[in-house]
C-alpha cells in the first residue's frame, strides 16, 4: 500500500464529489496554484440560516489537490458558512490522514484557500500552507 | 525510424554528484533543462580561486590582484571562444534573464515606442515574455506572438507575414524551447529579421549546452545564455551583443566599474565590455563558468549534441511503448533538444514527478516557466525529462520504468 496514493485518494481523485458547477450559486471564487499550475474554482449555495446546502469544485489538479476538495467537499455541507474562515490547514490535512510534505502542502490546501476566498474574500493562503 | 548508434559520451564519473544515493538507488538526474550538474573540474576552479587567488578585479596594483583579474578575463576571452563571439562584446550577467532585461531596458527603453512590435513566439520562457511585456507597457508598443504548430514548431512564413508590417523593431526567440524541445531555425530567422530592418535576440539558454554555438556565423545582434545550465556555476550569464549597437547604447545599471570618469552631475561610459558591468563582478563564477566551457570544449559540443540526440531518440522510442503517454513537441530526434515534455493519461504531471522521486528519478513538473506555451498546448502542465552529457541510456530506461511502475501505483 502506498503511503501517499492510497486506495481512498485515488478513489476521490478518479471519482470525484461534488465536482462541477452549481448555477445559480450564492458565492464563487477561482484561484491557482502558481507552483505547478494547478487550477480550482468552487460554487456555494448558502441557505437563509447561513449554512452551506451544496457546492461544487472544479479545476485541474493532482491527485492530492483534487483528493482534499472531494473530501472536504462532504464535510462543508450543513456547514455555517462563517465556520470556514475559522478552518486551518491542520483541518484539511487530518481530513485527507495521509503525510503531507512540505512541497505538496499548498496542494492538499489549494481547495481550503479557494472555499475561504469565495466566503469571506480573503484570498490569502490558510494558516499552516508552509 | 533514425539509426541507434551507441550514446558518444561516458563522463557520469566526471560528476561527483552522481557518488550520492537515494534510499540506495543510484541518481537519475533527467533535470538539466533546469539546472545542469557540475563537473569536478568547475567545482575545484572555484574553489582554487577563492583559496589561492581572490582579490577584487582590475585596477589593482598588486600581484594577487593581477592574478584575479587575469583569471576572470582569461576565462572571458575562452568563454567568447567558446561561443564564437568576441571578447569585448561578451558582457558578463547574473543569468539569461538579466541579459534579455539588459537589452529590453538600455536599447529597448531608447528604440521602441508607440506602435512599433515587440515580436517574440509562444513558446518563449517566461524570461523571454516579461521583460518584453514591460517594455511595450511603458512604451505603447505592441507585443505579437508567433504561433507554435501542434507538432511545436514555429513557421517562417509567419515570420515574413508579420515583418513585412514594417512596425517590427525586434524579434526575440528561444533557439531551442525549453518545453518542448525543438531546436528553432534561428539563422533563417536571423537573416529574415534583418531583411526586414529589425533586430534580433535569441535565448540561447537552452542552446549553448546542447549545441555547437557560433554567434559570430548565427550573427545575431544579441545572443544571450546562461552558466548554470551549461555544467557552469549559478549567477552568471552571458550577453553577446552586436559592436556598434553596445558601443551606442546607454549603460544598463550604474556603479563601480562601468564608468570612465565620474563628475558631480555626469559621468562617462568604460569601454565594452565593462560599460555593462557595474559593480564588483562574479569573479568566481567567471572563473568557473570558463573551467566549464573548457570542460565542454575537451569532450566536444558535436559529441555533445551526437550523445544526446542518440539519448533522446532512444527515450523517444522507449517512451512510446508506455501506454497513455503523449510526448509533446517535434515527434523524432533530428530537430530536437535534449529535452521531452509528456503527459500520462490518468496521473497529474505533479503525481508523475512525485511518484518518480521513489524511484530515484528527478523530472519537473509544472508550466516550465512557459504559462502562454500551456495555454496553446491545452494542457494545464507537463512533465518533462531532460538530459546532460553525464545522462545514458540507462537512465532514460530507469524513467521508463518508473512510469510503469506509477501506472501500477494509480492502478491503470
Amino acid at each position: 500500500m502506498d503511503d501517499l496514493y492510497r486506495g481512498y485518494i485515488l478513489d476521490h481523485y478518479k471519482r470525484p464529489r461534488n465536482f462541477g458547477e452549481l448555477d445559480p450559486h450564492d458565492l464563487e471564487a477561482h484561484d491557482h496554484n502558481p507552483l505547478c499550475g494547478d487550477e480550482m474554482g468552487v460554487h456555494i449555495r448558502v441557505g437563509e440560516d447561513g449554512t452551506i446546502t451544496e457546492l461544487r469544485f472544479h479545476g485541474q489538479g493532482c491527485a492530492i489537490s483534487q483528493a482534499a476538495a472531494s473530501i472536504a467537499s462532504d464535510e462543508y455541507v450543513g456547514m455555517p458558512a462563517g465556520d470556514v474562515a475559522g478552518l486551518d490547514g491542520e483541518w484539511i490535512i487530518d481530513l485527507l490522514g495521509i503525510p503531507i510534505s512540505a512541497t505538496r502542502r499548498k496542494c492538499a490546501l489549494l481547495n481550503l484557500k479557494v472555499m475561504r476566498a469565495a466566503i469571506t474574500g480573503d484570498a490569502s493562503w490558510p494558516a499552516g500552507s508552509g | 525510424m533514425e539509426a541507434a548508434t551507441t550514446p558518444a559520451l561516458d563522463v557520469r564519473a566526471d560528476f561527483p554528484i552522481f557518488t550520492r544515493e537515494f534510499d540506495g538507488r543510484p541518481l537519475v538526474y533527467l533535470d538539466s533543462a533546469a539546472t545542469s550538474q557540475k563537473p569536478a573540474a568547475v567545482i575545484e576552479a572555484m574553489d582554487d580561486y577563492y583559496r589561492r587567488h581572490n582579490a577584487n578585479v582590475h585596477r589593482g596594483v598588486y600581484a594577487l590582484a593581477q592574478e584575479a583579474t587575469d583569471l576572470f578575463e582569461g576565462a572571458r576571452e575562452r568563454i567568447a571562444a567558446f561561443a564564437g563571439g568576441e571578447t569585448a562584446t561578451t558582457i558578463f550577467t547574473r543569468n539569461a534573464t538579466e541579459a534579455i532585461n539588459l537589452v529590453a531596458y538600455a536599447w529597448g527603453r531608447e528604440h521602441v515606442g508607440p506602435g512599433d512590435v515587440v515580436l517574440i513566439t509562444e513558446m518563449e520562457h517566461h524570461s523571454n515574455i516579461v521583460p518584453w511585456q514591460l517594455l511595450c507597457q511603458e512604451t505603447g508598443a505592441e507585443l505579437r506572438y508567433l504561433g507554435v504548430s501542434d507538432d511545436g514548431r514555429l513557421s517562417l512564413d509567419e515570420l515574413d507575414a508579420e515583418l513585412a508590417s514594417g512596425r517590427v523593431k525586434l524579434a526575440a526567440f528561444a533557439h531551442i524551447s525549453n518545453v518542448l524541445g525543438t531546436i528553432n531555425p534561428v539563422a533563417d530567422m536571423v537573416a529574415r529579421v534583418r531583411a526586414a530592418g529589425a533586430l534580433s535576440l535569441i535565448d540561447g539558454s537552452q542552446g549553448v549546452p546542447q549545441l555547437p554555438v557560433d554567434v559570430g556565423a548565427l550573427d545575431a545582434d544579441f545572443y544571450a545564455w546562461t552558466g548554470h545550465k551549461a555544467v557552469g556555476p549559478t549567477g552568471i550569464g552571458v550577453l553577446h551583443g552586436r559592436r556598434e549597437i553596445l558601443e551606442a547604447m546607454r549603460p544598463f545599471l550604474g556603479g563601480g566599474d562601468m564608468i570612465r570618469t565620474v563628475g558631480f552631475q555626469e559621468s562617462t561610459w568604460n569601454d565594452l565590455p565593462w560599460k555593462f558591468e557595474a559593480g564588483t563582478s562574479m569573479i568566481a563564477e567567471g572563473v568557473g563558468l570558463g573551467a566549464a566551457v573548457d570542460y565542454l570544449s575537451g569532450l566536444g559540443m558535436e559529441r555533445v549534441r551526437a550523445h544526446e540526440r542518440e539519448l533522446t531518440r532512444h527515450a523517444l522510442e522507449r517512451l512510446a511503448g508506455v501506454e497513455g503517454l503523449r510526448v509533446i513537441g517535434p515527434a523524432g530526434a533530428g530537430d530536437r533538444g535534449g529535452v521531452i515534455s509528456f503527459e500520462l493519461a490518468g496521473i497529474h504531471p505533479h503525481d508523475v514527478a512525485e511518484l518518480l522521486n521513489r524511484d530515484g528519478v528527478c523530472v519537473r513538473a509544472g508550466h516550465h516557466c512557459a504559462m502562454p506555451l500551456m495555454r496553446r498546448l491545452g494542457v494545464p502542465a507537463t512533465a518533462r525529462a531532460s538530459f546532460g552529457p553525464y545522462n545514458s541510456r540507462e537512465d532514460a530506461d530507469a524513467l521508463v520504468a518508473a512510469l510503469q511502475h506509477a501506472r501500477e501505483v494509480f492502478q491503470i
